[in-house]
């Protein structure tokens, strides 16, 4: 697959080859069609990892590197289930973790859904937290 | 001691709207200042081994959270060098300079600090802001959002106000709730309503991160702008959040195909308490370098919420621009506030918005109601429904695209009722409290929610939390519209689901057209480099900017040929010099009762000529009637006349009504009474200026006719007048010489 990350934007009508369901299904198949015979599942109309990397090399190209690493990290946490999501992000508002629950959240990122520059990312979180005094009591944050 | 005495006009002005919000000095130690804080920093950055070591003022080792997440993400520290070395000066110069194009300022931006990114905007004044913000939007075509809600979160009315706001072009829709649970089928509601007012029309429910967020992962809303960032720590610490629980929410509503914007604003920290002796624009510019640095594509900024705080300082609407265009030199979509009321003085919230209108942004306003402001919850809107006509005025006045397009009566219900059927149908498929004939009806043709019965709130919020308890998904939605005869809105809404499979909407400054053609900084960029490129409205565009409902066409207003009314006047023959010393000449124009048959005042050009005829017979003197036909002036009109007549005074009557008083031996443009208030003129002004006449050939003592003075006549009828004169100008025959009249006898 050649992808020109400059001139094959919009991937939906340029590109639709380079796009799949996470369940493998192309652009063309979600149809009225297939939603009537049932062939159409909710959890299908989102964007996957693959999909979310290109858009990221687009963001690249365009001279957007930030967005491009946002574009990065959302690829990663597409494996991330909602749930788990929702407890990162609590995890990481002020006065939630300790340290060490912020550095078991980024190795169970890193082990369980390889989402390493996401652990970066909370990793970095701990290091400034630390300097801030925005780590939570132990007590407090078990309690999450 | 006696109390001083007051001035009637300053009593009066204290009674106007503008006053009933405060103005207040510059308090730079609460943050109530606009630019140029005491404790704003001097710009400086030092980068060692290519990290960032010091910022704006502090070490590393002083560096609060957002310094640290800044200095970490927010600076290039390739281009810092080149970019800090340039002056002040310099960097304002080129965000003027035509010939510095938008890639270059954006690309020295990437290694400006936020100290210095809000001194080098705050150099230019407001024209140059507006200049530098036309250039530097990041999408070519400028856009806007609105708002949708209402008291009784109707969900019939949700979705009609959806889909009129989709229908007249607008790129986003925004609702909220007042009560939290209600969320799932407001969001299902303006879902539906915007597909079948426009597919395409990207929609949010603004409520609790959590909340927003699963309504997003089950397709029922497909961007949020919920994402607040604040410029001191204390403050975003009180939000409850950090620079990198903000930028984890962003990326995790991309991961579920979901477009985001942030938020940020002037005086927010100032009304929380913790603006640290800043100014407003300093601060908003750390927000803005977290933002790009947290990766978000876009903003929705200019003070927002904070808007009326802002505005009370000197220089608060300067500051408000001066984020904006900050945003956009940051290569950030921006949503430019002009949402919350700004003012209660409506020139002034519309001298606000120039700002941002005349520039244009990627969304001119982050909220305009689409409802009138009784249901607005948004905290009311700068600008509502019964503004939509104001508005599309001066989009047309200007030739500028402000994002809204104009509606007939008949469109606009027209896709009111088809939303209502089809969230009413929804509901039936659902199996949800039903939304009944009357209430599709009331949200098609009524005001707002006060016209709608009341529903069932306690069964509502059970379908509402159904929503989520069973997932029921955007794409359920589709599939039971489908099976109920709304497949053109089922495939809109497919639309949006497969929207969120190719994720090009997650790109800078997205939305989305009726074809589902995606439009974004990236296929669609901002190249402007002066006169001639850039967005222009023009074309089709601006033939349906341009076209309103209420427009008349010039042609055919006043056109009175088309209708053949009973003749008024035969012309006798040529009009002769009087010899009796009470003869008196009521001289009219060209088309008097010939073409035109009324004044601009709706009397009928037979009335008028009886009216003056009697009123001369009245004061005891003769009228003659006689049509001057060389000339449509009114002065000219009534100093042929005069020569004419025998008593050497004579009356001019224009078509329009316009009339004068004149005498032989005045010069043309003299006179002596002259009655240009044409529209307030009735008949007993005409008998009393027939009398005046005789009074004036018989040598009587006169006191004028007392007239009215109507200052808004002119801006009411100078269309009108112009259309009249032309037609009158246009009976002139240059040397015919006038005519004597009789007046055909009424049957």
């Amino acid at each position: 697959m050649v992808f020109d990350a400059a001139g094959d934007y919009p991937l939906g009508t340029r590109r639709p080859d380079l796009v799949r369901t996470p369940g493998g299904l192309t652009l063309d198949e979600l149809t009225l069609e297939s939603l009537r015979a049932g062939s159409l599942d909710a959890s299908e109309m989102r964007a996957t990892a693959e999909t979310l990397r290109l858009q990221a090399e687009v963001a690249r190209a365009a001279g957007r590197p930030e967005l491009a690493a946002n574009l990065g990290r959302a690829a990663e946490l597409t494996a991330v289930p909602d749930e788990v999501i929702l407890e990162i992000y609590t995890g990481l508002r002020p006065h939630r973790s300790t340290s060490d629950q912020l550095e078991l959240l980024a190795e169970r990122l890193e082990r369980e859904f390889c989402a390493t520059l996401t652990a970066v990312f909370v990793r970095e979180a701990k290091e400034v937290y630390a300097k801030r005094n925005l780590f939570g009591h132990d007590e407090r944050a078990a309690q999450i | 001691m006696s109390e001083q005495r007051r001035s009637r006009r300053f009593v009066e002005r204290e009674q106007r709207e503008l006053r009933r919000e405060l103005l207040i000095t510059p308090f730079p130690e609460l943050g109530l200042v606009a630019m140029s804080g005491p404790n704003d920093p001097e710009p400086g950055l030092e980068v060692r081994d290519g990290r960032v070591v010091a910022l704006d003022g502090r070490s590393e080792d002083e560096f609060d959270a957002l310094d640290h997440f800044i200095a970490r993400h927010g600076i290039d520290v390739g281009i810092a060098a080149e970019a800090m070395a340039l002056d002040d000066a310099e960097l304002a110069r080129r965000l003027v300079d035509v010939d510095v194009p938008r890639e270059e300022l954006v690309r020295l931006a990437r290694g400006l600090t936020p100290a210095r990114l809000a001194r080098v905007v705050a150099l230019l004044d407001p024209v140059e802001m507006m200049f530098a913000l036309k250039k530097l939007r990041a999408r070519r075509a400028p856009a806007n959002q609105a708002h949708v809600t209402n008291l009784k979160e109707n969900p019939a009315l949700l979705a009609a106000d959806a889909a009129e706001a989709a229908a007249r072009g607008f790129a986003e829709i925004e609702t909220t709730v007042g009560v939290s649970r209600y969320a799932p089928l407001n969001a299902m509601a303006v879902l539906v309503g915007s597909q079948t007012g426009r597919p395409g029309v990207l929609t949010q429910c603004a409520i609790e991160e959590r909340r927003s967020l699963q309504l997003a992962i089950q397709g029922l809303t497909t961007y949020a702008e919920t994402l607040s960032v604040y410029g001191t720590e204390p403050v975003f610490v009180d939000g409850d959040d950090t620079p990198w629980s903000k930028a984890f929410l962003n990326s995790a509503y991309a991961s579920r195909g979901i477009k985001v914007r942030f938020t940020s604003g002037g005086g927010s920290e100032a009304l929380m308490g913790h603006a640290g002796g800043c100014s407003m624009l300093y601060l908003e510019a750390r927000c803005l370098s977290l933002v790009r640095a947290a990766g978000s594509q876009g903003v929705q900024n200019g003070s927002i919420s904070c808007v009326a705080l802002v505005m009370s300082v000197p220089a608060g609407g300067r500051e408000i621009l001066a984020e904006n265009l900050l945003a956009a030199w940051l290569d950030l979509e921006v949503a430019s506030g002009n949402d919350a009321i700004a003012s209660h003085s409506p020139i002034r919230r519309t001298a606000k918005l120039m700002g941002q209108f005349l520039p244009g942004t990627d969304f001119v306003t982050s909220g305009w109601s689409v409802m009138p402001r009784y249901d607005n919850m948004f905290g009311g809107g700068n600008y509502d429904a019964d503004d939509i006509d104001e508005w599309l005025t001066i989009q047309r006045d200007w030739q500028v695209d402000g994002g809204i397009e104009p509606l007939t009566e008949a469109e606009a219900t027209g896709v009111r009722e088809r939303a209502a059927r089809a969230i009413q149908s929804v509901f039936a498929a659902f199996e949800f409290p039903e939304i009944t004939d009357a209430e599709v009806e009331a949200a098609t043709y009524g005001l707002d929610s006060r016209d709608l019965p009341d529903r069932d709130r306690a069964a509502d919020v059970v379908a509402a939390d159904r929503v989520l308890a069973e997932g029921i998904s955007g794409l359920d939605v589709a599939r039971e519209l489908d099976r109920r005869g709304f497949a053109d809105v089922a495939e809109a809404i497919l639309g949006m689901q497969r929207q969120r499979v190719s994720a090009d909407y997650l790109q800078t400054s997205a939305i989305i057209d009726p074809s589902g053609a995606v439009s974004s900084a990236v296929n669609d960029p901002n190249r402007y480099t002066g006169p001639g490129t850039g967005y222009h409205l023009d074309g089709d565009r601006w033939q349906r900017l341009q076209q309103l409902p209420h427009e008349l066409d010039a042609r055919t207003l006043e056109d009175a040929s088309a209708s053949l009314p009973a003749q008024v006047v035969v012309e006798k023959h040529v009009a002769i010099i009087g010899n009796e010393s009470d003869d008196v000449v009521i001289a009219v124009g060209p088309a008097f009762a010939d073409g035109l048959q009324a004044t601009i005042g709706g009397i009928a050009h037979r009335d008028v000529i009886e009216a003056l005829m009697h009123g001369v017979r009245d004061a005891g003197a003769e009228p003659r009637l006689v049509r001057v036909r060389r000339a449509s002036d009114v002065a000219f009109i009534a100093h042929d006349g005069a020569l004419l007549a025998g008593s050497r005074v004579a009356v001019g009557v224009q078509s329009k009504g316009t009339t004068v008083i004149h005498r032989a031996d005045l010069q043309p443009l003299d006179n002596l009474e002259l009655f240009g208030m044409a529209p307030s003129l009735t008949l007993d002004s005409y008998r009393a200026i027939g009398r005046n006449a005789a009074g004036y050939a018989l040598g009587h003592r006169v006191g004028p006719v007392p007239t009215v003075m109507d200052n808004f006549a002119r801006a009411k009828l100078i269309v009108r007048t112009t259309l009249l004169h032309a037609r009158e100008t246009a009976a002139v025959a240059p040397d015919a010489p006038p005519v004597e009249l009789e007046l055909v006898a009424s049957c």
